[in-house]
C-alpha cells in the first residue's frame, strides 16, 4: 500500500505538479516586475469567476479562466504607459478590480444558496476528487501558456528590467505588458483550481521570491523557483495523505 | 565599424534642418540646425526643462518633429535605431532588483530577440561579446553581482556597456554623470571619451554640467529660450553667444582651475545657478 496506489492521489500529484510549474515560471516574472499585487488580485478574481460559473450551471474552470483573463486585460489597459512610473495609479486600479471582484463573489455565493461547502473549496482549494479529465484540461492550458512565455521571454525580461531602453530599441513594451498579465491570469486561474483563490499567492510568490534571493541568473532562478514550488506541493500532498 | 566609415565618412552622422518640437500649444524649440561629424564628442547643454532629452528622443525616432527634418546615420530618425546605443536618464536600478549586471548588459545584445536562448555557438559568441564590453568599461570585477546592489558609478559603467554591446555607430547618453560623485563623473567621462576616440563611435551626451567633459568636447549644442546654438565649446560657451541666445545679459566666468561657470541665466532656478556651467 503506497501513496501511488490511490488514483485520486495520483491525479492530485499530477495537477499539483502542473500548477507548481506554471506558477513557478510566471511567478518569477511577476516578482521581477513588481506585480505581486496584480497577481494577488488575479488570483482572488478566480473566486467570483468560479462562483458565477456555478450559479449559471457552468464548469467552475470556465469561470476561473474567464474572470482571470478579463481582469488581467482590464489591469493591463488601465496601467500607465512606460516611463511615467505611476505605480500608485496602477495600484488604485488593481485595488478597485479586487474589491469589485470580491463583492461579486459573495453576491454570487449568496444568490446560489445551496452547498456552502463549495465556498471553502473555492477559497482554500481542494485537491481531492480531481479527475483525469481535469488534469488533462490543466495541461492543455499550461503547455501553450508556457510556450507563449518562452517565445516572449527575452523581450519580456528586457522590458521588465530596463523598460526605457527596451522601448528605445523598438520593443513593444506595452503589448508585452498586456501579454504578460494575460499569461499571469492563466497561471492564477490554473492555480486557483487546486489551491483555491486565497492560497494561490503562496505558489505564485514564495518560490520565485525565494529563488531571486538565491540567484541573479534568470534561467537558474526560474529553475529554482519551479523546484521549490514542486517540493512544497509534493510535500503538502504527502503530508495530507499521511495525516489521518 | 568599416561599414560605418564607408557609408558615413563624408556625411554627417546627425543632420537637422529647421527642426522644431511642439508639446500641445507650446513650442519647445524651433529652427534647430545640426551637423554632427562622425567620431566626434558633442554635448547638449542648457537649463532644466528646455528639451535637451527631447532632442535625444527625436534622434531615436521616439518624438516626432512639428516641422523640419532630421537624419541619423544617413536614414530618417528611427530607422537607424539598431545602429544607435542609448543610455537614458535614470535614478539607478531598484535596490531590490536581483538580476546580475552581466544579464543587463546582455539584454542590450539579444533582448530584442524572440524565442528562447539556446546553447550553442551563438550563445558562446554572445557571452564573449558581453565579457569584452564589460572589460572595456572596467566592470569585470562586479558584473556578476545583482545590479541593484551596485553603486551609481558601477551601474553607470554597466549601462554604458549595455549600450555598446551591439557595437553602435552612435552613442546617445542622457545625463549619465548625474547622481555620480566627482571622482566617478571624471571616470565615466573619460571612459566615454576613450570609446569615442578608440572605437570611432560618435557620442552625443546631454549634460547638466559641462565641466567634467569640457576637455573632451568637439562640439556643443546649447539649448535655451526655444533655440539652439551649435559650435565648438570655446565659441558657444561665451558671454557674447549665451547673452545673445538668452536675450539677456549672461556672464561666463572661468575659475582658476579652468572650470566654467555661467552666471545670470534667466530661466535657471536660483539653487542651480552655481552648477550651470553650460
Amino acid at each position: 500500500m503506497t501513496l501511488f496506489d490511490s488514483p485520486f492521489m495520483i491525479n492530485a500529484l499530477r495537477a499539483g505538479t502542473i500548477v507548481a510549474v506554471v506558477a513557478g515560471v510566471m511567478g518569477w516574472f511577476m516578482v521581477l516586475r513588481r506585480q505581486t499585487f496584480a497577481g494577488h488580485t488575479l488570483s482572488l478574481v478566480g473566486f467570483p469567476g468560479a462562483a458565477g460559473a456555478i450559479l449559471l450551471g457552468l464548469s467552475p474552470a470556465v469561470g476561473y479562466f474567464g474572470f482571470c483573463l478579463a481582469a488581467g486585460f482590464l489591469i493591463a489597459l488601465a496601467s500607465p504607459p512606460v516611463g511615467s512610473a505611476l505605480y500608485s495609479e496602477e495600484s488604485a486600479v488593481i485595488g478597485s478590480v479586487q474589491a469589485f471582484a470580491l463583492a461579486c463573489g459573495f453576491l454570487f455565493v449568496n444568490l446560489y444558496h445551496r452547498n456552502l461547502n463549495g465556498l471553502t473549496s473555492l477559497l482554500f482549494g481542494s485537491f481531492l476528487g480531481i479527475t483525469s479529465g481535469q488534469v488533462l484540461s490543466l495541461l492543455a492550458v499550461a503547455v501553450p501558456a508556457l510556450v507563449a512565455l518562452a517565445l516572449i521571454a527575452r523581450p519580456l525580461l528586457f522590458a521588465s528590467v530596463d523598460p526605457e531602453v527596451a522601448a528605445a530599441s523598438g520593443l513593444p513594451v506595452r503589448v508585452l505588458a498586456v501579454m504578460f498579465l494575460l499569461l499571469l491570469g492563466v497561471a492564477a486561474a490554473e492555480a486557483s483550481q487546486i489551491t483555491g483563490s486565497l492560497l494561490v499567492f503562496a505558489l505564485l510568490v514564495l518560490p520565485p521570491a525565494t529563488s531571486q534571493v538565491i540567484t541573479g541568473r534568470p534561467l537558474l532562478g526560474i529553475g529554482i523557483s519551479v523546484a521549490l514550488g514542486l517540493t512544497v506541493t509534493w510535500a503538502g500532498r504527502v503530508m495530507a495523505y499521511c495525516t489521518p | 565599424m568599416a561599414g560605418a566609415a564607408t557609408s558615413t565618412a563624408v556625411d554627417d552622422v546627425i543632420r537637422a534642418r529647421g527642426a522644431s518640437v511642439r508639446f500641445g500649444e507650446r513650442l519647445l524649440w524651433s529652427g534647430v540646425e545640426l551637423d554632427i561629424a562622425p567620431g566626434t564628442f558633442s554635448a547638449i547643454l542648457g537649463p532644466n526643462g528646455v528639451g535637451k532629452s527631447t532632442l535625444l528622443k527625436v534622434l531615436l525616432g521616439l518624438q516626432t518633429l512639428a516641422s523640419g527634418t532630421v537624419s541619423v546615420l544617413g536614414e530618417p530618425a528611427g530607422a537607424a535605431r539598431r545602429r544607435i546605443g542609448y543610455v537614458p536618464q535614470r535614478k539607478g536600478f531598484d535596490r531590490t532588483l536581483r538580476i546580475r549586471g552581466l544579464e543587463v548588459v546582455r539584454l542590450g545584445l539579444d533582448g530584442n530577440r524572440w524565442g528562447m536562448p539556446l546553447p550553442g555557438p551563438r550563445a558562446r559568441l554572445s557571452r564573449e561579446a558581453v565579457a569584452e564590453v564589460v572589460r572595456l568599461v572596467g566592470a569585470s570585477e562586479y558584473a556578476g553581482r545583482p545590479i541593484g546592489e551596485l553603486s551609481g558609478g558601477e551601474q553607470q559603467r554597466l549601462v554604458v556597456a549595455q549600450a555598446l554591446v551591439r557595437q553602435p555607430e552612435l552613442l546617445l547618453l542622457d545625463e549619465p554623470l548625474d547622481n555620480l560623485d566627482l571622482a566617478n563623473q571624471a571616470a565615466v567621462a573619460s571612459l566615454v571619451q576613450r570609446i569615442c576616440r578608440e572605437r570611432g563611435v560618435t557620442v552625443v551626451m546631454v549634460a547638466h554640467d559641462v565641466n567634467p567633459i569640457l576637455p573632451y568636447l568637439d562640439e556643443v549644442v546649447y539649448v535655451a529660450k526655444g533655440k539652439a546654438v551649435v559650435g565648438p565649446p570655446k565659441d558657444v560657451i561665451t558671454t557674447e553667444t549665451l547673452s545673445a541666445l538668452y536675450g539677456a545679459p549672461v556672464e561666463v566666468l572661468r575659475a582658476s582651475d579652468g572650470r566654467l561657470v555661467v552666471v545670470g541665466t534667466p530661466e535657471a532656478p536660483a539653487h542651480h545657478t552655481d552648477r550651470h556651467a553650460g
